[in-house]
């Protein structure tokens, strides 16, 4: 298997498609038989970083790289920026809307869960800028 | 525990993917904020939930759930259906509320599956 590469352009101003770039992944690397557990670690950690682009940034693209070796994510983000990426990484600590917590969001569990799922994990951050998360989970 | 067996506990309605009544549940998970449902890793599970949207049928679909019963009366629009349907996951509906439905399922033997 040589590499393989896939961009996304996630939308911020319809929720209900949010999820679909991670969903295409999943169904991506199941065909190619990757082992069910990197697939379902991948998916997570892709999701929860694409609805994060979502409700907290103004959507961004992302980047995926599968190799025989790693599996690749690098989302990036035009929005906010996060303040304090040490606090951001705490379970719980969230600073979504009322709106985004009706919808099911906003537990303060997607930052720890990438960390989780994902083998590498390292968060770029501006103020005002934006930002850039790089996951990469082994495949094997 | 077969989706069926969760179906007649819960006194539920099956709203999609009827063909897969017979596959077996080993876990379940009940909650309303879909991170909490990604930070555990469950075999086949159900997920208990009174949160109806598509979020609900994509966070089933990247941790690999099997079966969703939505409580308290709620009832999925199309959109929820079809993406579940496209996904094989079985949709129900129980008029029951998440602490009673969550009761019942334990009481017969259903468990929480390991964190990660
Ligand atoms: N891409 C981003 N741009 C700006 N801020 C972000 C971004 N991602 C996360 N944050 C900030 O970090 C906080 C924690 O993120 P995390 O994903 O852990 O929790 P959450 O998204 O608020 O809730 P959950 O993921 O449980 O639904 C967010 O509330 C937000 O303030
Ligand atoms: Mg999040």
């Amino acid at each position: 298997m040589s590499t393989l590469k896939f961009h996304y352009k996630v939308d911020k101003t319809d929720f209900t498609r949010a999820g679909e770039a991670s969903s295409d992944v999943k169904g991506k690397l199941k065909k190619m038989g990757c082992d069910p557990e990197v697939v379902r670690k991948v998916a997570i950690a892709m999701y929860e970083g694409e609805i994060n682009m979502v409700i907290h940034a103004d959507g961004g693209v992302i980047d995926v790289e599968i190799s025989p070796e790693d599996i690749t994510l690098v989302l990036k983000d035009k929005g906010p920026g996060i303040a304090d990426i040490d606090k951001a990484m705490q379970e719980g600590y969230s600073t979504a809307s009322e709106n985004v917590r009706s919808l099911g969001f906003g537990a303060g569990m997607g930052l720890p869960n990438m960390k989780k799922y994902s083998d590498e994990m390292k968060i770029e951050t501006e103020l005002g800028v934006g930002t850039t998360v790089t996951m990469v989970i082994h495949n094997t | 525990m077969t989706i069926a067996d969760i179906r007649d506990h819960l006194e539920a309605t099956v709203l999609c993917c009827e063909e897969n009544l017979g596959r077996e549940v080993h876990t379940a998970c009940g909650s309303d904020m879909m991170s909490d449902v990604l930070a555990f890793v469950k075999d086949q599970s159900v997920l208990v939930t009174g949160l109806c949207n598509p979020q609900t049928v994509r966070t089933a679909e990247m941790m690999d759930i099997i079966c969703i019963c939505f409580v308290r009366g709620k009832e999925p629009d199309e959109t929820v259906i079809k993406l579940a349907e496209e996904r094989d996951i079985v949709i129900m509906a129980t008029q029951k509320r998440m602490f009673e439905a969550c009761g019942i399922l334990y009481e017969n033997g259903l468990r929480g599956g390991a964190s990660h």
